[in-house]
């Protein structure tokens, strides 16, 4: 066991009790809480991946701004313990056995596709962060285009937030 | 130093978008229903990043990059249809929610 083994599975255990953390918290405000639990532990490991850009990125948008504002409207409706109700019968007995099933079937392709060929820092790059600099170079040289649509989509999300949440005389 | 294999992470992922997917069966609240939606994100750029790295090119950090900033989007405007629903019917409960059920 050397040390990034140990770290990926400390990482994983926190992502994975987030994830179920995430499932049998009854508020809310808990389940956002341990959604951020899970996004930091990815951050760990996108730095562990030599993404660092996408790591602070991670902590920044999606555990910053993006929870904060998860928050706030848990807050603003005071959202409390979620009722259980037992209308759907499809959940219980459909969805458990399903969900298990996509589980497995995603694990063990992704496992017995691609274990023992490939080591994590594999073809290119040996051991090399990826620099900001050779990201930004992709990302405004290759992919110029689409970055410029996603400032039209943000644009036209935040007036469809404004448009959806105003409130009408 | 990394020598986990991209393997690991790739069933990590996929764990992680399984519970996801739980998450969005199970749950009753509008909010956490959004919240799962964002766990099965999160999986998914966890497998981009780890592909990225295992064929040592920049395009999957790239397409993490989009992600993210769609999923900002697509929170900012499902959020407000939130605060829309509760404005009407008082509930954060999907069940309640029914008007279009068959």
């Amino acid at each position: 066991m050397s040390l990034p083994f140990i770290l990926f599975f400390v990482f994983a255990l926190i992502a994975i009790g987030g994830a179920v953390l995430l499932i049998v918290a009854r508020e809310p405000i808990h389940s956002a809480l341990s959604l951020i639990l899970v996004m930091m532990s990815l951050a760990g490991l996108y730095l562990m991946l030599g993404a660092e850009f996408i790591a602070s990125v991670q902590i920044i948008v999606y555990a910053g701004a993006i929870m904060v504002l998860f928050v706030f409207v848990i807050m603003l409706l005071n959202a409390g313990v979620e009722e259980r109700t037992d209308y759907s019968k499809m959940a219980k007995y459909a969805g458990i056995p399903l969900g298990i099933l996509l589980l497995l079937e995603l694990a063990h392709w992704m496992h017995h596709s691609l274990i023992g060929k490939t080591p994590a820092n594999g073809a290119g790059s040996a051991n090399v962060m990826v620099s900001t600099r050779e990201l930004s170079m992709q990302l405004f040289q290759k992919y110029l285009f689409p970055f410029e649509a996603t400032s039209i989509l943000i644009l036209i999300a935040i007036l469809g937030a404004l448009v959806l949440a105003k409130r009408d005389e | 130093m990394n020598v986990v294999p991209v393997a690991y992470y790739l069933v990590l992922s996929a764990v992680l978008f399984g519970l996801g997917v739980v998450a969005f069966v199970f749950k009753r609240n509008i909010i956490t229903i959004l919240l799962a939606i964002e766990l099965m994100l999160n999986a998914v750029n966890l497998a981009f990043v780890a592909f990225a790295r295992a064929w040592g090119q920049t395009d999957g950090l790239v397409f993490v990059f989009f992600v993210i900033v769609v999923a900002a989007a697509e929170s900012a405007v499902g959020l407000a249809i939130v605060i829309r629903i509760y404005q009407n019917r008082q509930t954060l409960n999907i069940e309640r929610v029914n008007l279009l059920k068959f």
